[in-house]
């Protein structure tokens, strides 16, 4: 599954900022994980708790934060809330979308000890 | 323990019925219920005994920063070099493969066209395309279900595509992991058999919006199965409004007109792309001829 590629860029991601840091050990990563984005959060902590095993952020606590999806809805002519991809204007009902937020998979932040 | 889940640990996610997540901290024993939310922990909390004090470090990266680096880099070299480069993504069993080479053989060499072939184990897929004509190189992914920027850079160096060519990278075959990963391609496309069912679209949503192209494949078959080829094309236009829709058939060739002329259109637009890259090049360096022969006149000297 590729949500192991994904904790892996995320260690790489995480290790670099704890060397930069002059930091020993890794306690925490934050992450924003948007609802309309492509991974599955169980699958990726499952995946980050094998990667990260005997490197700086083993036993680390990974927190996710999810983001809502968001789009622009071309016959609305306004930003609405979409809950997941497929779904139609919740307004409207059109599925002329264009997404605006809710995709990302980003590394917030790290705690570091 | 938290007596709603049972769990141990005092800070976890949890998922509810209606599908939101939220992150909790507990106090020991007590339930849960009513409205969720993310209680942000202090940095000085722990549940260590021993409260060592911890720092946090804003990081704002993209967790796939990388392999879009190593696609941007991919994406440049296709662009120098006038490379039309294609991302081929579907089920395992789509037909890809076949497509290929009847597209090699249909193309017949209008200009050179190379295929990356990506798979878990074995070369056959590439056998197959030297066999029909084509050059092309064989990844094998081992236990990867997709294939990556870097590994398609690779392949590049080993591959060296002619300027002014067609590339077809054909992906792991998964409708899933590869929608993540940007190759440098200039378009994905999805390819769905017309064996496969018409509402596929909508149980793998992330991959049809990820396409610019929708091949429907397998044409010759549509009399023996109930396959709506509209529906399955308004479907996927849900989360893609301006996918383009082709139908073909591999094996009566049924559809390669406008295909081929697709790949026309795309390999006309690249070549334009280098030609306008040498021509901005060429430009810079009279700019920057005029500026030296201005810098070492006598005049300037003087």
């Amino acid at each position: 599954m590729h949500e192991l590629a994904l904790a892996e860029s995320m260690l790489e991601i995480v290790e670099r900022a704890a060397r930069q840091n002059s930091a020993e050990r890794v306690t925490a990563v934050r992450l924003e994980i948007g609802a309309l984005s492509h991974v599955e959060p169980d699958a990726l902590h499952f995946c980050f708790d094998a990667v990260t095993h005997g490197s700086l952020a083993d036993g680390a606590r990974l927190e996710i934060v999810r983001t809502p999806g968001q789009a622009w809805c071309m016959p609305c002519g306004d930003t609405v809330p979409l809950a997941a991809l497929g779904q139609p204007c919740p307004v409207c009902g059109s599925f002329q979308l264009s997404i605006t937020d809710g995709d990302a998979m980003r590394v917030k932040e790290i705690e570091i000890g | 323990m938290c007596t709603t889940c049972g769990c141990g640990n005092s800070e976890h996610l949890h998922q509810h019925a209606d599908g939101t997540w939220h992150s909790h901290v507990h106090d020991g024993g007590s339930t849960h219920g009513g409205e969720p939310r993310y209680v942000p922990r202090p940095p000085m909390a722990a549940h260590a005994p021993l409260i060592r004090p911890s720092r946090i470090v804003q990081i704002e990266q993209d967790i796939l920063a990388k392999n879009a680096g190593f696609a941007a880099e991919n994406r440049r070299y296709f662009s120098d070099h006038g490379i039309f480069a294609l991302n081929l993504v579907s089920s395992p069993g789509s037909g890809k493969t076949t497509l290929l080479v009847k597209t090699i053989a249909a193309w017949q060499e209008r200009t050179p066209l190379a295929v990356i072939e990506g798979d878990q184990q074995t070369s056959r897929d590439a056998d197959r395309v030297r066999a029909a004509g084509a050059r092309a190189v064989q990844i094998n992914t081992g236990k990867g279900c997709h294939l990556d920027a870097q590994m398609v850079g690779h392949a590049l160096t080993s591959l060296a595509p002619s300027d002014d060519s067609v590339l077809l990278i054909e992906n792991v075959g998964n409708l899933v992991c590869p929608a993540a990963f940007d190759l440098g391609e200039a378009h994905k496309v999805v390819i769905l058999s017309v064996t496969e069912g018409d509402d596929k679209p909508l149980k793998y949503p992330d991959m049809f919006r990820a396409a610019d192209l929708l091949l429907v494949n397998k044409i010759d078959l549509l009399p023996y199965v109930e396959f709506d080829v509209d529906a399955a094309a308004g479907y996927a236009r849900r989360v893609r409004p301006e996918l383009e829709v082709l139908l073909v058939s591999a094996q009566t060739g049924a559809g390669f007109g406008e295909w081929l002329a697709w790949l026309e259109r795309g390999l006309g637009r690249a070549r334009t792309r280098r030609e306008v890259g040498l021509d901005l090049l060429r430009r810079r360096v009279s700019e920057l001829e005029a500026e030296l022969e201005r810098v070492r006149s006598p005049a300037h000297e003087a």
